[in-house]
């Protein structure tokens, strides 16, 4: 991706670089060959032209818009992650940034990936507006408090890229740094063996999920009083109001957060708000949880 | 040239003491108090500027703390942009020329005027205040959350300056748009007035319709700090991407609001240096409007990686293209004007070509900023930081020195010296370019914007960044000696010491406090030479 913005970088450059020197080029031979001769010369007087006009507004009209649908579509690609993606949580704070794998590893200001692998970040931040930026890879995205904002990368060189935080985030903000590392996949599944205590992210999740008494509600045999969760990830459900809603990371974590906002068609609004009880990083396991319940076959998802 | 006499009677002579300073209506002392007004705000948001290169010259943060450094990049940005750029070139040439101009003998309501000065140096002091209880650490652009919950330092003070100061902007470009619609002597027409009032009058137009956006959104923010209203919190439900939303509608257009008075006074610089009218009159003017009207559509191209969606940015991408193009326009107007020109080499001249130079790599390098995907990769970085000084210090700083030389003889009746306004002018064009031009490459090679520490490979183009820095600052200094000196010693200028066309060279310098002997009648289009044969027209 990063040369695909790099050609569109330097067409502009080039670009920049005609129109820079003809404007320069030309004041400069007008000032010396039209230079005033004597103190009460005046100039020819010329109003203007039409089709000069024209021509200046066209051309440059027409350059741009070539540019416009250069820099969107190579932005479409940009925007659009593949469908197999290896995924990581990125939680933002002042000032540092903290990374959970989903086998369970944990990393602050330093994110271990394989080469040649298509990376998604699923990226929040419990403060204040971050914004993650790694200039060898061509990519910067806000990292936005109450939202899940998802950015991905496929490394093609094995190395340590710099990290920065590129949102004015506060006191230690130019301290909010770290190194992506790139590793061949060998010394990749070496350094993911190294070590993950806790287990796997959506275990993690499934023991909160006890200790929160989730299950007590949400039970996979539809006789709970909260709807059933196995499967739920990604469908579509009905609300209350009437409205549909798909089943993302942030409809979960709205969900757990402000409950009687979408209230799924057919249950109460009596699930006690969450809010201040977990972090950050419990709702990514949590989020983690419900996405790894497959739907049983013999249970009919609502 | 005729006999040079200083007139008996002018402006200047008509009343002494300070309460014929801090009371007059005459919109010439109005400007020359805020000429004094906007001065001092430069060199304190200058100062910063020269503590924020110095700690910059070496990658490690050890001059200054980090708390300090980013209170010191937020108040350079508050005191430049609302306190010197926004006023700086509406306020003291506006108010001096507008009038002038169009042949009346004040602004439409010159109490108004005056108050609108005052109003601005309340808000000055509140923003002064906040820097002396301690300074603020937001960055100009007091984005929430970080502004509301997580800053301690003074925003509500700084956030309420500025406030108070969107008043004397609303005011002052009221008065502007009243004057320029209902004041104009018999015979001036729209498409007779010299290019500064249409650009005058487009700016007026922005501040009027802008500054209440700007004026509520820091009230939000005040507000949400100080009773915790939900607005921008997320945790209460806000949304801290509203914020940015508001904040750009206004800020965006501000940055026209900044450019816009520099580029009409480039019109009448290149006009007169050429002695010949502006190539494609109507196309200029019509350009000012156009960059006035798209100028408010275009504010979502600040925020294509915050969260923004992949259709929005689309159109916003497209719409700042366009924006593009009326700039562009004027660039190439400009040019043409030389040809076949009298070619003047004089310093007013200087500047502009210094500002069509340094404009002109300031909106090719909004084209990389326009297209999202190269955006998402120098946004926020030290890219970003050069292609606004270049619109802004290249662009506007330029063109308001080059209409303070070209009309300061008419301001103060006396001519300064040459040699040294050159020098100076040449000393601003290299330090300039030796500060910000590194800075489009720090950015391409990932440096982000506000950083008090950078990694080590950054530091010989900061290095260049802050010598130039130093020769901008020598730069801006000697203007101050010569033109102080001018003032005393200067010799005399006369009424029209360029041979130029255009009302304000009709009268005598300095004028007198009504404007003319007799209210002017035009018969001439504008910039028409040689000059139409008016009584006191001294060509």
């Amino acid at each position: 991706m990063a040369w695909r913005v790099d050609a569109l970088y330097f067409f502009l450059l080039a670009i920049s670089a005609f129109f820079g020197l003809l404007i320069a080029g030309l004041i400069v031979y007008y000032a010396v060959k039209f230079h005033r001769r004597t103190p009460d010369q005046i100039g020819t007087q010329i109003h203007g032209g039409m089709a000069l006009e024209v021509t200046w507004t066209v051309i440059p009209l027409m350059i741009t818009m070539v540019i416009f649908v250069w820099g969107a579509s190579v932005y479409f690609a940009m925007a659009r992650p593949p469908d197999e993606t290896l995924n990581i949580y990125v939680v933002g704070k002042q000032w540092m940034w903290k990374f959970q794998h989903l086998d369970g590893q944990r990393e602050i200001n330093e994110l271990h990936v394989p080469v040649g692998r298509a990376v998604k970040l699923i990226t929040t931040s419990e403060d204040v507006i971050h914004d993650f930026f790694v200039p060898a890879f061509r990519m910067k995205a806000d990292v936005i408090p109450g939202r899940y904002v998802s950015i991905w990368f496929q490394p093609t060189k094995p190395g340590r890229y710099h990290l920065f935080c590129a949102e004015y985030c506060g006191t230690r903000h130019s301290g909010m740094i770290g190194e992506v590392v790139v590793m061949e996949p060998s010394e990749y599944q070496a350094w993911l063996s190294g070590g993950a205590p806790e287990g796997s992210l959506a275990s993690t999740g499934a023991k909160l999920f006890a200790d929160l008494a989730c299950n007590t509600c949400h039970r996979p045999d539809a006789q709970g009083r909260g709807p059933v969760l196995e499967g739920l990830f990604g469908q579509t459900v009905r609300l209350q109001s009437g409205e549909t809603v798909t089943v993302d990371e942030a409809y979960v974590r709205e969900s757990i957060l402000t409950p009687s906002a979408k209230i799924t068609a057919g249950f109460q609004p009596i699930m006690p708000t969450f809010q201040g009880l977990v972090t950050e990083e419990q709702l990514l396991a949590l989020i983690e949880y419900v996405k790894s319940l497959h739907g049983l076959p013999q249970v009919e998802s609502r | 040239m005729a006999t040079v006499v200083h007139p008996a009677r002018h402006y200047l002579n008509d009343g002494y003491g300070i309460s014929s300073w801090l009371l007059t209506r005459d919109h010439k002392r109005i400007a020359l108090l805020y000429l004094a007004a906007v001065t001092f705000f430069f060199f304190v948001g200058g100062a910063m500027a020269v503590m924020i290169r110095l700690e910059l010259a070496t990658p490690v943060g050890d001059l200054v703390t980090d708390e300090t450094y980013n209170k010191l990049f937020t108040m350079h940005g508050v005191m430049m942009v609302f306190f010197f750029l926004i006023p700086v070139i509406p306020a003291v040439l506006g108010n001096f020329l507008v009038p002038i101009m169009i042949g009346a003998k004040d602004l439409a309501f010159p109490k108004i005027n005056l108050l609108s000065w005052y109003i601005y140096i309340i808000g000055g002091l509140f923003t002064l205040y906040a820097l002396v209880a301690g300074g603020v650490d937001t960055g100009w652009t007091f984005y929430t959350p970080f502004s509301t919950v997580a800053s301690t330092t003074n925003v509500v003070p700084t956030a309420l300056g500025i406030f108070i100061t969107g008043f004397s902007s609303i005011l002052t470009g009221l008065n502007f748009i009243v004057t320029i619609h209902r004041m104009r002597a018999p015979g001036m027409t729209w498409f007779r007035m010299p290019l500064f009032l249409w650009s005058t009058y487009a700016t007026s137009l922005i501040n009027v319709l802008g500054t209440p956006v700007i004026a509520i959104t820091v009230l939000l923010v005040a507000a949400e700090r100080v009773f915790h209203f939900g607005f921008f919190d997320p945790r209460v439900g806000g949304d801290p991407v509203l914020f940015q939303h508001l904040f750009w509608f206004y800020s965006h257009p501000a940055v026209y609001i900044m450019v816009l008075p520099a580029m009409g006074v480039i019109s009448e610089l290149v006009a007169a240096g050429c002695r010949k009218p502006v190539f494609g009159y109507s196309f200029v003017a019509f350009a000012s409007l156009a960059i006035a009207v798209l100028g408010f559509l275009v504010w979502g191209h600040h925020m294509f990686v915050a969260g923004e969606s992949v259709y929005s940015a689309l159109i916003f991408s497209i719409l700042s293209f366009l924006v593009a193009i009326p700039s562009a326009v004027k660039v190439f107007n400009w040019t043409a004007t030389m040809y076949k020109g009298s070619v003047s080499w004089e310093t007013p001249m200087l500047y502009a070509y210094g500002f069509i130079g340094l404009f002109t790599i300031g909106g090719l390098t909004g084209l990389f900023l326009a297209a999202i995907a190269v955006d998402v990769h120098v946004t926020d970085t030290y890219f970003v930081i050069a292609h606004f000084h270049y619109i802004m210090v290249g662009g506007t700083i330029m063109g308001y020195l080059g209409g303070l030389h070209y009309w300061w003889p008419k301001i103060s009746g006396r001519l300064y010296n040459e040699g040294l306004a050159k020098l100076s002018a040449g000393i601003i064009f290299v330090g300039f370019n030796l500060t910000f031009f590194p800075q489009f490459v720090l950015g391409y090679l990932g440096m982000p914007r506000r950083y008090h520490a950078y990694p080590p490979e950054f530091q010989v183009l900061n290095v260049l960044s802050s010598a130039g820095a130093s020769i901008l600052g020598v730069g801006y200094l000697i203007p101050m000696v010569y033109l102080m000196w001018s003032l005393r010693y200067g010799r005399l200028a006369g009424s029209n010491p360029w041979g130029a066309v255009g009302l304000e060279w009709t009268t005598s310098s300095p004028p007198p406090t009504e404007n003319f002997a007799e209210t002017p009648v035009v018969t001439w289009d504008p910039y028409e030479y040689p000059a139409a044969d008016v009584e006191g027209h001294v060509a």
